[in-house]
């Protein structure tokens, strides 16, 4: 009486997405998505898989986010572990089944049956067990039920005929009482699905959870087999059971929608910046720093983490080489100083070895420490280590969801990866081909080596969406910090370190000589013309002294003609006769 | 003292007047009364009426006797139409009269 009550409920509390099939969401991070909005309501599921695959985690989350986020009160019937050792388990992820059962949220029932105490004499059937599930159900008003794992019946009932028939009737009961159950089986021999066969009985939804070990790193994948009457995702899904409980790698690359910012956002390297069209990566764009051992790939990550923590914003940090305390140390040798921010709760580092967990659950975790954080940028130093010994088939697609994913949620995101091939020029650019093609931002680090040393130069091979340098800089690491520097471009070839610096002196001075030589130069012409002038000088106060030379003598003619008529005017005067004189005087003026 | 707490204590699960539960109780009687007169006591308990019941005794199949005392406790599912595997089930000698 009370379910039906609450089929109208459910109906608009579980099933907002799907207009033909009514879904009760699980509220399991990435299953809803799978599933396309949850499990089918009012229908029972069949969770199957391996023994220590997660098959009571599922169901119990199921339950417990039923109970606490939707509304959806749920019965436990549990048939392996008793109630106290579920509580325990489950502890550890926050659930507190105690709790929800004294609020009246959760029942759990422990169906025990020991063989040893069973004698079978004709015909029985099941009754006790809906009775005990009805009234469990009635209880509390369950939505939910779980049967975890009704095949331990088979072990206690002898009579398997009967109990096969009972449990067709208990899903078809279940069915018409609208239950939303999950009833979890052991994965069978071969290709079996279950061991007993229930996959017959339960064939609205199966899904399949499996625990693989590659390489000596397991990983737990998820699949939806059947899902009656709706689209699903058919793929395999890595999850892994973390400290929020069951999560499954949500698949966001389905589709290719995501929105693309117009925002730039700085690398922290002035001069990086300016070989990226001057301003920087667009915000929430993905930037792969490759480059063989030692050439600066950290230094770039760790710089570009601490200027997004400048400007206020969250940055996250995955390191799979080096501790949180190493990277500190390490990157305050170059002036890089994260202390501060990792103190202001502004960045978080996570450094674990990548051979801790598969690809699958890094990603996983990855997912849900950025879901935790919501960071503006994330940091992968490096990914190349995450997909060590794995098929690049395997790896992309893996990748590819995290890609994404961080793009889905505008976060920047800047992969660092260690390329094979050292010095060679071309081998760093072969091995990234795979990952490369998801980045937007590709920066090649590599090292050259002439002269005895090596140096490290960057440049950038791609960046999609904005006018990039085809230059090669030299990457400099110093105590105050990182810097692009030109590197030295010759007639016919690059130079960089300290030939670079030598160039540069040796060019410096040829100029300065280049320089005095000028100058000795124009002290000479000065000197010249001073000599010349002084020549001017002397040819003019001669032809001065000609000059003068000259007046002097017609002066000195003209006196001396006057004087020669003052006498003879004079001898004139003194003979008496004055006029032929006049004449005379006058005929010789 | 040894009337009010007979050796052997039984209990009959039910689930409703059904005919797998009247033939139980019958069968359950008649065998009583052949192999352990004077020294039983059953008690019905019907599940349809009290359903919390069953947790207690781990009841899934109906009917089942439990026998409570002596311990440890066993149980017999099914209708009790086999005579000799409901002694064994109660580990009582057959009263051969």
């Amino acid at each position: 009486m009370r379910s039906s009550k609450h089929t109208g409920r459910k109906a608009v509390l579980s099933t907002p997405p799907s207009p033909t099939l009514p879904k009760a969401r699980t509220g399991i991070q990435g299953l809803d998505e799978i599933t396309g909005g949850g499990l089918p309501a009012g229908r029972p599921t069949l969770v199957c898989g391996s023994a220590g695959c997660g098959k009571t985690m599922l169901a119990t989350e199921f339950l417990v986010r039923g109970a606490m986020e939707f509304g959806e009160p749920g019965v436990f019937m549990m048939f392996e572990e008793n109630a106290a050792e579920l509580t325990a388990n489950v502890r550890s992820l926050g659930f507190d089944l105690e709790k929800l059962a004294e609020q009246k949220k959760i029942v759990l029932d422990h169906v025990h049956i020991e063989r040893s105490e069973i004698e079978e004499t004709g015909e029985y059937d099941l009754e006790g067990l809906f009775i005990r599930l009805g009234h469990a159900i009635d209880t509390i008003g369950a939505k939910r039920v779980v049967l975890d794992t009704v095949e331990a019946l088979f072990a206690g009932l002898p009579n398997h005929a009967i109990l096969r028939a009972e449990l067709r009737r208990l899903f078809r009961w279940l069915k018409d009482r609208g239950m939303t159950a999950v009833i979890t089986g052991e994965k069978g021999e071969g290709n079996a699905i279950t061991r007993y066969g229930l996959e017959e009985y339960v064939a609205d939804c199966v899904i399949v959870l499996d625990n693989r070990v590659a390489g000596q790193i397991s990983t737990r994948r998820l699949r939806v087999l059947k899902y009656r009457g709706s689209a699903h995702g058919s793929n395999e899904y890595p999850f892994l059971i973390g400290d929020r409980g069951f999560s499954v790698l949500p698949i966001t690359s389905l589709k290719l929608d995501h929105h693309a910012s117009e925002e730039r956002i700085p690398t922290g390297i002035a001069r990086l910046d300016e070989m990226l069209g001057g301003k920087g990566i667009y915000r929430g764009s993905s930037v792969l720093v490759s480059g063989s051992p030692g050439t600066g790939k950290s230094s770039i990550g760790a710089k570009f983490a601490e200027t997004t923590c400048r400007r206020g914003e969250r940055a996250l940090l995955f390191a799979y080489e080096e501790s949180a305390a190493q990277i500190v140390r390490n990157m305050r040798s170059i002036g890089v100083d994260l202390e501060p921010w990792l103190k202001k709760g502004l960045l978080q580092i996570h450094a674990s070895r990548p051979t801790l967990h598969g690809l699958e659950h890094h990603l996983v975790m990855m997912h849900e420490t950025v879901r935790a954080f919501l960071p503006s940028v994330v940091v992968i130093d490096p990914i190349s280590n995450l997909t060590m010994e794995r098929d690049e088939a395997e790896v992309k697609p893996t990748l590819m969801r995290l890609i994404d994913f961080l793009k889905q949620e505008q976060i920047t995101s800047l992969f660092t990866s260690l390329t094979t091939g050292g010095t060679a020029t071309t081998a760093s650019e072969d091995s990234q081909v795979g990952v490369s093609s998801l980045m937007d931002v590709w920066l090649l680090l590599r090292n050259s080596e002439n002269n005895g040393e090596r140096n490290r130069t960057i440049y950038v091979l791609k960046a999609r969406g904005m006018a990039h340098s085809n230059q090669v800089r030299e990457f400099v690491l110093t105590d105050a910090g990182i810097d692009l520097v030109d590197v030295y471009l010759g007639s016919d070839r690059v130079l960089t370190g300290t030939a670079r610096v030598a160039q540069l002196a040796q060019e410096r001075a040829a100029a300065e000589l280049r320089n005095q030589d000028h100058e000795r130069k124009l002290r000479q012409l000065a000197s010249k013309r001073k000599a010349i002038e002084a020549q001017i000088a002397a040819l003019q106060a001669e032809a001065e002294s000609e000059a003068a030379e000259v007046n002097f003598s017609i002066a000195q003619e003209t006196m001396q003609e006057k004087i020669a008529q003052q006498n003879a005017d004079a001898m004139a005067q003194l003979r008496g006769g004055a006029k032929p004189v006049k004449t005379a005087a006058k005929a010789t003026k | 003292m040894k009337n009010t707490t007979p050796a052997f204590e039984l209990r009959l699960y039910v689930a409703g007047q059904t005919a797998k539960s009247i033939t139980a109780f019958a069968n359950l009687k008649r065998i009583c009364e052949t192999h352990l007169a004077g020294q039983y006591r059953i008690e019905v308990i019907d599940l349809m009426k009290t359903p919390q019941l069953a947790a207690g005794d781990q009841i899934i199949a109906v009917p089942t006797l439990v026998r409570r005392l002596p311990e440890p406790i066993k149980k017999i599912i099914g209708d009790l139409s086999n005579v000799e595997r409901v002694l064994v089930g109660l580990n009582v000698q057959p009263v051969t009269a």
